[in-house]
């Protein structure tokens, strides 16, 4: 297939569609929901009513705005039905057809639709994610072309250096960088892995990304391959994403049916293929050393690095390990071009970040923003704030990163802002807390979870996160004093400096933040201090 | 194997469908040994959970020692060396779950079950479990029973279910 081949089959697809597209979404939020039995009812709607030559009924990925799910889209006037039930189907078709309907219309000029902006789910919502034709009807695998037959692999590397995309997984590596490490490695056996091991709690970006628009990560994969120069690739899946595997599955067979993986694709000399690889449930295999070792089939513990991945990763070659997130970024750089991608975003990070907003909040979901937005645009226009109640906190970054109080709700959203206020980017998870919520229990639940997910290589993260754990338990029920509360800052600290891997040094986040913002409902847990140990308690710290 | 004839009452039998269908996911990987992780998902999925003959056998064809398929087979989550009831009933505790009350759910199913997290009913009937994030955050909190994700839940509508659930054959 050349591209005067690819465009005429996009543009046959297109002709395709019928003028009235009905999309419901059929992620696994609104497949709880009974989406796919909304789907079936709102098809047989169309039959019934002979409306067969202008509407169609498609099950597309995420829409986004789960919490209110399962949603129905008209692709006509962008009329949005939310909370369907499966006989609300009937009259939804009928509204198409001058009849009305019960079914609850939401606004999609509320800001939690407008103040986005799409690049990653650009296709989200609006194309089938089992039928590759719908991908590449709306412009899919043209990039890769564009990259293969227009660009070096130097200067695909250069291309995405350029845009200053930084990884989605939460480090915020520059991804240019690492690319340029591992296409400079001599020639030979070279590995891409695509890390869909989302493992932090509240956040559910790649799951959507993957169950939504699966080409669009395999072709950043297959750019990426080009550019530092692999054939192999390996996607990691957690297993309790069974749709997203199952649609990943389809995926790469259709893309290898049309010669877009696999062998000599588009007829050039590159080959690439990719293999799915499936979890087991393990937290930690999320760092990329721990990845590499449980695609090895191995225990999932993680290595001291350096020797980086990009110099000595899997079976020991040179692997590009990146995010789910940054792989759907690709297409689009190479397509629009660096510059046009630099433009959004913040000085220090560009481009948009996807966001699981979610907890105690009136709208939540999944939301792609530019990079910079305030945390309180988030939490108060787009999230329309906490239903009855005041807003106390915002957990960003999951078990690594820390709870962010309401009077820093102007922080702006970006590596280096997120980083300064003690809390991190991470994934992508933002969990909105209000004031019933204490902080206390909230770092317990996650030192709870850190200390069973620890892989238990190295002691400080080993014994220390039981410790912090511990003494929380001991906090909560009244027991410790304030020599306590001095011992876990120092605890923190020393678990943070000297764990093996990225699970351990950022364990203590979510004590060290609520600690550093919400010291007070600590300190209403202490015992009182016996009089004679209080003189030593204060020389002792 | 094939030369074992198999006792009709012996409910072990080697040549048993199951080891069949583990013998076809390893031919499909060419024996490899970083295949383990896969050829283990297979053999839970089909033997329920991973006796310890199942372990032998997947190291001996391996070739990998019996120690490390045990250490991986122990290091994963979702690998139980213990057999689990009829049912599942898997509670998400992922952080948007567990703002939203999540732990009262547990609670709730535990009262009425009789078991704590981790354990099956004394009939057999039904499992209970915990998931880290199932990744349904915008409808939590979640549960999943028998692999059916059911979302905005309180403790009677799990309750309700549950007690739908222990009926079912």
């Amino acid at each position: 297939m050349d591209l005067v081949e690819l465009k005429a089959l996009a543009a046959a697809e297109q002709a395709k569609f019928k003028p009235v597209r009905v999309n419901c979404c059929t992620s696994t939020g609104c497949q709880a929901a009974q989406s796919l039995e909304i789907t079936k009812n709102l098809a047989k709607a169309v039959k019934d009513r002979g409306l067969g030559d202008r509407v169609e009924v498609v099950g597309v990925g995420c829409m986004g705005f789960c919490g209110r799910g399962p949603l129905v889209q008209i692709s006509t006037d962008d009329q949005l039905f939310e909370a369907v039930t499966p006989d609300q189907a009937a009259g939804i078709i009928a509204s198409l057809d001058g009849g009305s309907t019960d079914a609850e219309v939401g606004d999609v000029n509320h800001p939690f639709f407008s103040r986005q902006f799409h690049i990653v789910r650009k296709n989200s919502g609006k194309i089938n994610p089992d039928r590759i034709e719908d991908y590449i009807a709306s412009g899919g695998y043209q990039a890769l072309y564009k990259a293969l037959f227009e660009l070096s692999p130097d200067e695909v590397v250069t291309e995405i250096t350029q845009s200053g995309l930084r990884g989605r997984g939460g480090g915020g590596f520059p991804t240019g960088v690492k690319w340029a490490t591992v296409a400079k490695m001599p020639e030979g056996q070279k590995y891409v892995i695509c890390n869909g091991d989302e493992g932090d709690p509240g956040a559910f970006m790649d799951r959507s990304v993957l169950e939504s628009d699966p080409h669009l990560v395999l072709e950043g994969m297959a750019i990426a391959a080009y550019a530092v120069g692999a054939d192999h690739g390996y996607i990691y899946v957690r297993a309790e994403y069974p749709l997203a595997i199952d649609r990943l599955n389809k995926a790469i067979k259709q893309a290898k049916k049309y010669g877009i993986l696999g062998s000599q694709i588009f007829d050039s000399p590159f080959d690439f293929k990719i293999d799915i690889r499936i979890g087991a449930g393990a937290f930690v295999c999320g760092e990329e050393t721990a990845l590499i070792h449980s695609i090895e089939g191995k225990r999932g513990n993680p290595r001291t690095r350096p020797p980086y991945p990009a110099q000595d990763g899997l079976m020991h070659c040179p692997t590009l390990i990146n995010n789910v997130e940054t792989y759907a970024n690709i297409a689009t750089i190479i397509e629009k071009g660096a510059d046009w991608y630099s433009q959004i975003g913040t000085e220090g990070s560009k481009g948009t970040k996807i966001f699981a907003l979610t907890g105690k909040i009136r709208n939540n979901g999944l939301i792609e923003v530019p990079m910079g937005i305030t945390l309180r645009e988030i939490v108060e226009e787009m999230g329309g704030g906490v239903p009855d109640g005041t807003i106390k906190a915002v957990q960003t970054g999951g078990p690594s990163g820390g709870c962010i109080p309401a009077h820093l709700l102007d922080t702006p959203v970006d590596y280096d802002s997120l980083t300064k206020v003690g809390s991190m980017m991470g994934s992508g998870g933002m969990v909105v807390m209000d004031q019933t919520t204490s902080m206390v229990e909230v770092a317990q639940f996650y030192m709870d979870f850190c200390r069973e997910e620890s892989c238990g290589k190295c002691i400080p993260c080993r014994a220390g996160t039981v410790q912090l754990h511990s003494m929380l338990t001991r906090l909560l029920a009244r027991e410790a004093t304030a020599a306590d509360l001095e011992t876990m800052a120092a605890l923190c600290a020393m678990v943070k400096e000297m764990s093996l891997c990225g699970l351990g040094m950022t364990a203590p986040n979510p004590v060290l933040s609520t600690l550093n913002y919400f010291r007070s409902e600590y300190e209403e847990l202490l015992q009182p201090m016996p009089a004679r140990l209080q003189n030593s308690a204060v020389t002792a710290s | 194997m094939s030369t074992i004839t198999p006792t009709p009452a012996a409910p072990k039998a080697q040549p048993d469908k199951r080891f069949k269908i583990l013998d076809i996911t390893m031919k499909r990987n060419h024996y490899r040994q970083d295949a383990l992780i896969e050829v283990l998902h297979k053999a839970q999925e089909s033997f329920g959970f991973l006796e310890l003959d199942v372990l032998e056998y997947v190291a001996r064809s391996l070739k990998l020692p019996l120690g490390r398929v045990y250490g991986v087979a122990t290091f994963y989550h979702l690998f139980s060396l213990k057999p689990s009831g009829k049912h599942s009933c898997i509670v998400c505790t992922g952080t948007a779950c567990y703002v939203k009350g999540s732990g009262k759910l547990v609670e709730a199913i535990s009262e009425k079950l009789g078991i704590q997290v981790g354990e099956t009913t004394p009939d057999g009937q039904v499992s209970l479990s915990t998931a880290r994030c199932i990744g349904a955050c915008g409808i939590a909190p979640a549960v999943v029973f028998d692999g059916e994700v059911k979302g905005k839940l309180d403790a009677d509508t799990v309750l309700a279910r549950l007690a739908v659930l222990a009926e079912t054959e």
